[in-house]
């Protein structure tokens, strides 16, 4: 009987692992990378789903040094970048912006500070300013928070503001822009920098240099803290993902995303 | 009995198949990262606290000292054993000793029943109350900090410590009770002179499986502990374990941030696997000290 | 020489029961309260329509259909491959070979993989099934992975199991002239089932909890899974992600109370087998 119950098991298996060979049906365009970029991306595979319905497309995060990776080693065919790509990387991958985007330093909606210097934001993250009232705040303990060492939106928050100054170690380290928005969001202290396209009610984001963090400061030039948003692909795309590239790059697409907080691509 | 043959034959493969895939864990996580251990040097992967893995215009030459992470992993485990170890030996203490037969039928089981509890949902709790709370009572930014981080591990470690140290507790010859007794100890004598020192390799290493548990943490670990690269000067400060820094960043890294990231699972492999040791050999002990 | 004064002895173990209750009452109403915490704010919020849609929108609102069916398939399918490996190892470690070093050695190794991080074979999985088998962030890279990870444990486990089947019964069943293998299914494994099912009940209740394993193999992707190669996420994977990202909210709560209830409704089966197998062994 154990036997029985064993080698059904064992067909179930075998038939769980075919089901994804049988039939001719194609695997899901896989697409992974910057945290930035991925709730967009979520949002057009789910629209472009809707509309076609044949090809899937799943999404994952992990940061665009992990879109880097995962195009390299095959996980992924996509991959989603958030900064802009080293003249190295440029070689092997080849960039498409889909969106240009800003970023944005928020801190607690309590917070009464409404907009920082670069030198002081520079100062806070290198570990110089421990305390709000240094910078015109509330005599309260300062708590940044950056992101992880591969992510797109660190790299240029250090390209452009940090300079050749380097972010303390003492500071808190988080692997998401939503996990640095929900940080800044529930302690009072704490000052982070997320994608300006994330930015929501539970943040208050911050003047830099006296320029508002608004789409149409970037579109103008006049917010300096912006990068574009990228899909990078190893060598030429499959059909299905060139078929996604296509929509995301279309005004369907990109309405979509301009709704939605993102500036267009063009 | 040809039947009996094939499957003994088939049986043999099972086994072999099952030796294999373990086998195959081990010897890759070794391939991968013993070889760069050897090519960065002992000392720089595990002495320095510097750790900048991604070549970037500021840093061009890549830097793996996992210090900084070693002493993250082991001063959260020290706070956790700290929490977990008096928590524990009370519950079991209170379970075998000081409680009636019937309601430690019911909390035993209760306890463990507990230890099936996410640990994700432990890092959430620790997120949502404890975080905000000593923020608030001790400082330390936003409360992501050791103390946070030990105390939740503390309580996720607390149901293995507790459910195999009342096993141990349990396994000493009712004699031994009864003879303590007879001689006009109080049961807190009792438990104090006797007992616990009957079942003591049983409860060293049920805190040392505790131990394995709060070093191998991840994920609530990544929730509640700050993640910063650095090493820890007071309890209030945030802090990077072994396996928060391999969960953080194994999906950015390029091949050789990749091979030092296995290095680190190669330490933390070997550590776990020293600690494990030392737990059977004391719980052999224990078996064959209780049998006489 | 004694400097303190003497504390009676009554007293002594007055004072040390009293800090000793209170400290297992601080345990029981902490564990307690996180799980009634979590079910009081999330059972509201567990309505049928949670369970049976999808997530969507930039703020992943929505239900946990997908991660349903994506974490039954990960562990399902997971223990589907790790039960009948264990339990065939365990019965050839017992029944079919002699006792010597290398079934110590073998029991040692399973011993130590079971206490290894869930984040090491995460890593394995990543690296080998992902990358160098080429499954990419799928389903099946999570279920083998966490194959392996339950599989020691499911060894030690059902090996006790049919330890623990009193040696007689052996001897009478080839007594009455079976086989060995007739004897290890009509006697040992009979007898051992109870034992040998709560191991792999509780390597279930593991696998679904696991997040650091199923990140790393199976991917985040929030849709509907379609093949064991589609990439899923998981309950717990799901759950920490939207309590990371968006916080407390009742969503996050509510696919906790999904989870916890899950894990404990498996515990308290694999509690329940275990009696019936002291029962019927002893």
């Amino acid at each position: 009987m154990k036997t029985a119950l064993k080698a059904m098991a064992m067909a179930a298996c075998l038939a769980a692992l075919c089901s994804g060979c049988g039939g001719g049906r194609q695997r899901a365009v896989q697409v992974a990378g910057s945290t930035s970029i991925q709730p967009f991306a979520q949002m057009l595979a789910s629209e472009y789903e809707k509309q076609q319905g044949e090809v899937k497309v799943q999404v994952q995060g992990g940061g665009s040094m992990a879109g880097i990776q995962a195009v390299s080693n095959g996980m992924a065919q996509i991959g989603m970048c958030s900064r802009d790509l080293t003249p190295e990387e440029t070689k092997l991958y080849a960039p498409i912006v889909i969106a240009r985007d800003g970023i944005a330093l928020i801190v607690h909606p309590s917070n009464p500070v409404k907009g920082l210097t670069k030198e002081q934001v520079r100062a806070i993250f290198a570990g110089d300013v421990k305390n709000w009232k240094a910078v015109g705040g509330p005599d309260l303990a300062v708590t940044a928070v950056t992101r992880e060492d591969g992510s797109g939106t660190r790299e240029t928050f250090t390209h452009l503001v940090m300079g050749s100054r380097t972010i303390a170690p003492g500071v808190r380290v988080q692997p998401s822009n939503g996990t640095v928005r929900e940080t800044v969001r529930s302690s009072s202290g704490t000052i982070g920098y997320i994608s300006l396209g994330l930015v929501n009610k539970d943040v208050k984001p911050l003047e830099i240099d006296g320029v508002a963090a608004t789409e149409q400061g970037v579109i103008e030039g006049k917010y300096t803290l912006a990068r574009p948003f990228l899909f990078i692909l190893k060598g030429s795309p499959t059909p299905d993902a060139k078929a996604f590239i296509d929509y995301v790059l279309s005004d369907k697409g990109q309405d979509l995303l301009v709704k939605k907080g993102l500036i267009r691509a063009k | 009995m040809r039947q009996d043959k094939i499957i003994r034959v088939l049986l043999t493969a099972v086994a072999l198949t099952a030796i294999a895939g373990l086998a195959l864990i081990t010897i890759f996580l070794f391939a991968e990262g013993v070889p760069f251990i050897w090519k960065t040097g002992a000392r720089e992967f595990f002495l320095s606290d510097d750790w900048k893995p991604t070549v970037s215009e500021h840093n061009p030459v890549p830097h793996f000292g996992i210090l900084a992470m070693i002493v993250g992993s082991l001063e959260v485990t020290a706070g956790a054993m700290i929490v977990g170890v008096t928590l524990s030996m009370a519950c079991a203490i209170v379970l075998t000793q000081f409680c009636p037969a019937r309601l430690a039928a019911v909390l035993k089981p209760a306890i463990e029943l507990l230890a099936g509890i996410p640990s994700v949902v432990y890092g959430f709790m620790g997120v949502v109350t404890l975080a905000p709370f000593i923020s608030e009572h001790f400082g330390g930014g936003n409360g992501q900090c050791v103390l946070a981080a030990s105390i939740v591990l503390g309580v996720m470690a607390l149901p293995t410590i507790t459910s195999i140290s009342v096993d141990a507790l349990q396994a000493v010859p009712r004699s031994y009770f009864e003879g303590a007794v007879a001689m006009g100890a109080t049961r807190w004598q009792t438990t104090t002179m006797v007992m616990l020192r009957a079942a003591r390799s049983g409860i060293v290493a049920a805190i040392i499986l505790g131990m394995g548990r709060a070093i191998g943490e991840t994920m609530a670990v990544i929730m509640i502990a700050g993640n910063s690269i650095m090493i820890p000067h007071s309890l209030l400060d945030p802090v990077r374990t072994l396996t928060a820094n391999i969960a953080l960043e194994i999906g950015d890294a390029a091949p050789q941030h990749r091979e030092a990231l296995f290095a680190t699972g190669v330490t933390l492999f070997v550590i776990i696997m020293v600690l494990n040791s030392i737990a059977l050999v004391v719980s052999r002990r224990r078996a064959g000290s209780a049998a006489s | 020489m004694k400097i303190l004064p003497r504390i009676p002895p009554v007293v002594a173990q007055r004072l040390a029961v009293t800090g000793l209750w209170t400290l297992t009452a601080v345990v029981l109403a902490t564990l307690g309260l996180i799980i009634l915490f979590i079910l009081w704010r999330g059972l509201p919020h567990v309505t049928w329509g949670f369970l049976t849609s999808g997530p969507g929108g930039i703020d992943e609102e929505g239900g946990i259909l997908p991660m349903i069916v994506g974490t039954a398939l990960v562990a399902g399918i997971g223990v589907l491959v790790a039960a009948p490996i264990g339990v065939g190892t365990a019965i050839y470690l017992t029944e079919y070979t002699r006792e010597g070093r290398l079934t110590a050695l073998i029991r040692f190794g399973a011993d130590c993989l079971a206490g290894i991080p869930s984040i090491i074979f995460g890593m394995f999985g990543f690296a080998f099934f992902g990358i160098t088998l080429h499954m990419g962030y799928s389903i099946l890279s999570g279920a083998l992975t966490l194959a392996l990870m339950v599989l020691p444990t499911i060894v030690r486990t059902s090996e006790e199991a049919i330890r623990a089947v009193p040696r007689s019964y052996r001897d009478v069943s080839f007594g009455l002239g079976s086989s060995r293998w007739q004897m290890v299914t009509h006697v040992v494994l009979r007898c051992a089932l109870p034992g040998i099912a709560t191991g792999v009940v509780l390597s279930l209740g593991r696998a679904i909890s696991e997040t650091a394993v199923v990140m790393l193999t199976s991917g985040s992707s929030i849709g509907m899974p379609h093949s064991v190669f589609d990439s899923v996420r998981t309950l717990a994977l799901h759950f920490y992600t939207i309590a990371q990202e968006f916080g407390p909210t009742p969503q996050a709560y509510a696919t906790a109370a999904v989870l916890i209830l899950s894990v404990l409704l498996i515990n308290i089966t694999a509690y329940y087998l275990m009696r019936r197998f002291v029962t019927r062994v002893r």
